[in-house]
């Protein structure tokens, strides 16, 4: 465990750092992006889909071993990403110096059984180390967190780092993609269609019944009747347990994973580079104010400063209004789980 | 008619290339390995391509599902086990194989020949039986011995063809670019250079002379790199420390291989990749050198250009190395069969 000094910063104002942080970034034309937990099932997988993405001048692999195999290995393929390595607690500041984008797949995947939420103790100290440092030496970084259970790890990290004055909720954000990923290849099974050229949002949270995607607003429209719109849903709600089970206790979604995240990465950088004549719109779980719930997953509009805005919930239908009644009480206490764990740990002084 | 003209016309071009696409399906054998499931991802990307087919002794089932669940249109299935080998490659367009051991630091690639003879003994017995058209792609080292061993079998099978069978040797193409551009300080992708011989050791020889932007270096800069092209593999098996060797990078190469197949087998035209192939180029029954792939594989193989005094001398020097490695790839199939006919009339 890393010894921590929570202490005031008393600096130029945050927000104008961060401001001429981001004009500087969107300038320039290198980026940096760390990957926490680079030599995992996830990590790998992510590294090698960002090392293809041009838009990155510098890729960071960080994990506590096996990383300067992987950067090896990486560095040999023949794209402009130039990569380093980092391994272990110790440099992990160093992993994140000068970072735009810190992604953390780092942790324990689920076994069969498990829920997202048994994986707290194991995994917040992850987030925690890594708000840390990110606190220390990337203030202005976008924070994409992979590891789970992501209701409850976001508020962690988001505690940890407004005890360093270093917080920025435009910047933070919990990767759901895979929900959306996944609502949209299933939607796609149920008409027949390219599941790429399907639009449709996922609200909530990222576990269980705190996963919403919502049919009503899909594009190209759901054709089903409800009950197989509540099918639908439900598997889009147990897809992940789906890939655990059929791992058989080898691990959780690596691939698909991997697919979601460097998407959601390639957003926040189109976002960053400000260049494209649409908004960038991901669905990421978020501080928000779209539900009385601290935090909470819905389509936002990606800028060069992180979250440009978070447009408003659209009308849902009866099923949707009755599912997300449903499910904001089990986000809350996720949340609530989360605020008390960085709560302890910040009063333990540990 | 009008009325029709108009429909038709609607349609965007792009869907006119789907729609007259071939559909296409890619077996991997080795999917659940280190370089088998970040190539499985990759290729999801291909064009064309519907059905993917995962293979392994164990785990691809859960990999299908995890596979699954990207939202792009193939269709993934996973098989495990001996058993489900032929299933799981039958009537493929294209059956890639990564399966096999790893080196480990120490090791040679010959070494490895032991253990993965039989791998790919197996995989094309199964071709033979299920797919006999297909597009053959090896990974599995070592390539120099493992291609002559699998044509060996296909031969015995009837279903050999050497304008189908190929040993990847792309990584070393990748590794060219990569530290040449880093060499010149211009981005690697910019770089083209072919890579003839094998795909071990001294067996490598990138060609400097044929290096597209000219390469800017000296003699002993060419000697330097040349080497570093040629270890590459074992600087990963060092570096991995006893964790595997390269499997991204493998991943990598080995997709960019695959789709240049994908899109030969679609009717791109003018696709050139180097590959480890059945070859009368030189005097080594097997070589890789640059190819033009086309729909029925191997269009024709281009000459060899004038290579520089190093060059000559280099490839003078390897050309026996690839010769023995034929033999021997030869005499393991050749042998392992006997043992098999052997044990099966005990």
């Amino acid at each position: 465990m890393l010894a921590f000094r929570f202490t005031m910063r008393f600096s130029q104002p945050a927000l104008q750092q961060k401001q001429q942080h981001d004009i500087n970034r969107q300038r320039r034309r290198n980026l940096q992006v760390s990957v926490v937990g680079a030599s995992g099932g996830i990590g790998q997988a992510l590294s090698l889909l960002l090392k293809m993405n041009p838009l990155i001048e510098t890729l960071v692999l960080h994990d506590v071993a096996n990383t300067k195999g992987v950067a090896a290995d990486l560095s040999h393929i023949c794209t402009s990403p130039t990569v380093k390595s980092y391994t272990g607690e110790k440099e992990l500041k160093k992993a994140l110096k000068g970072s735009d984008i810190v992604v953390v797949p780092a942790g324990r995947p689920r076994r069969p059984g498990m829920d997202r939420k048994d994986l707290l103790e194991s995994n917040a100290n992850v987030a925690i180390a890594v708000a840390m440092a990110v606190s220390s030496v990337c203030p202005s970084a976008f924070l994409a967190i992979i590891t789970n259970p992501v209701n409850t790890i976001v508020p962690i990290v988001r505690d940890i780092l407004k005890s360093q004055d270093s917080y920025d909720p435009k910047r933070l954000f919990g990767i759901t993609t895979l929900d959306v990923v996944r609502a949209k290849t299933f939607l796609g099974q149920s008409l027949c269609i390219d599941p790429q050229r399907i639009n449709i949002p996922v609200i909530g949270g990222h576990s269980g019944i705190t996963i919403l995607p919502l049919f009503s607003q899909s594009n190209p429209p759901f054709k089903g009747d409800e009950s197989e719109k509540k099918e639908l849903i439900e598997r889009v709600q147990e897809g992940g347990s789906e890939v655990v089970k059929a791992k058989a206790g080898s691990g959780s979604a690596t691939l698909s994973m991997a697919f979601a995240g460097a998407q959601f990465v390639g957003s926040l950088i189109k976002g960053i580079k400000n260049e494209e004549d649409k908004p960038i719109v991901e669905c990421a779980f978020v501080e928000s104010n779209v539900t009385p719930l601290e935090f909470f997953a819905s389509p936002v509009i990606l800028g060069p400063s992180g979250i440009k805005d978070i447009p408003c919930l659209p009308e849902l239908d009866q099923l949707e209004s009755q599912m997300l009644q449903g499910l904001l009480p089990v986000l809350l206490k996720d949340i609530e789980q989360g605020v008390k764990y960085a709560n302890n740990f910040i009063t333990s002084g540990c | 008619m009008f009325a029709a003209r108009k429909i038709l016309s609607d349609i965007p071009s792009f869907t006119w290339r789907y729609l007259l696409a071939r559909t296409l399906k890619v077996a991997i054998v080795g999917a659940g390995g280190g370089i088998g499931q970040p190539l499985s991802l990759l290729l999801r990307q291909s064009p064309g391509i519907t059905k993917l087919a995962l293979h392994d002794l164990h785990g691809t089932k859960g990999l299908a599902v995890d596979h699954s669940h990207i939202c792009t249109q193939v269709r993934v299935s996973g098989y495990e086990g001996e058993k489900e080998l032929e299933m799981a490659v039958s009537n493929s367009d294209v059956v890639v194989v990564a399966a096999g051991m790893p080196r480990l630091p120490g090791m040679e690639r010959d070494h490895l020949m032991a253990a993965n003879g039989k791998v790919a003994i197996k995989v094309a017995n199964a071709i033979s039986v299920a797919c006999p058209h297909a597009f053959v792609a090896f990974i599995t080292n070592p390539i120099n011995m493992i291609v002559p061993a699998a044509a060996q079998i296909l031969k015995a099978a009837g279903t050999f063809n050497p304008k189908r069978l190929f040993g990847i040797t792309t990584l070393d193409l990748v590794r060219s670019k990569k530290f040449i551009g880093d060499h010149m300080q211009i981005n690697p992708e910019a770089v083209n250079i072919p890579v003839i011989g094998g795909h071990a050791g001294i067996t490598i020889l990138p060609l400097f002379s044929q290096c597209q932007p000219q390469f800017n270096g000296n003699a002993s800069d060419i000697e330097k790199l040349t080497k570093r092209i040629q270890e590459a593999g074992t600087e990963v098996v060092n570096a991995k420390a006893g964790q595997g060797s390269a499997t991204i990078s493998m991943a990598f190469a080995g997709a960019k291989f695959v789709d240049s197949l994908l899109r030969a087998l679609n009717g791109e035209e003018r696709l050139v990749e180097c590959a480890f192939v059945a070859s009368t180029l030189t005097d080594a029954p097997f070589f890789a050198s640059p190819l033009e792939l086309g729909k029925q594989g191997i269009k024709r193989h281009l000459d060899l250009p004038n290579l520089s005094e190093s060059e000559k001398q280099a490839l003078e020097k390897l050309l026996p190395v690839l010769k023995k490695n034929a033999i021997e790839g030869q005499m393991f199939a050749h042998n392992f069969t006997a043992e098999r006919i052997k044990k099966l009339s005990n």
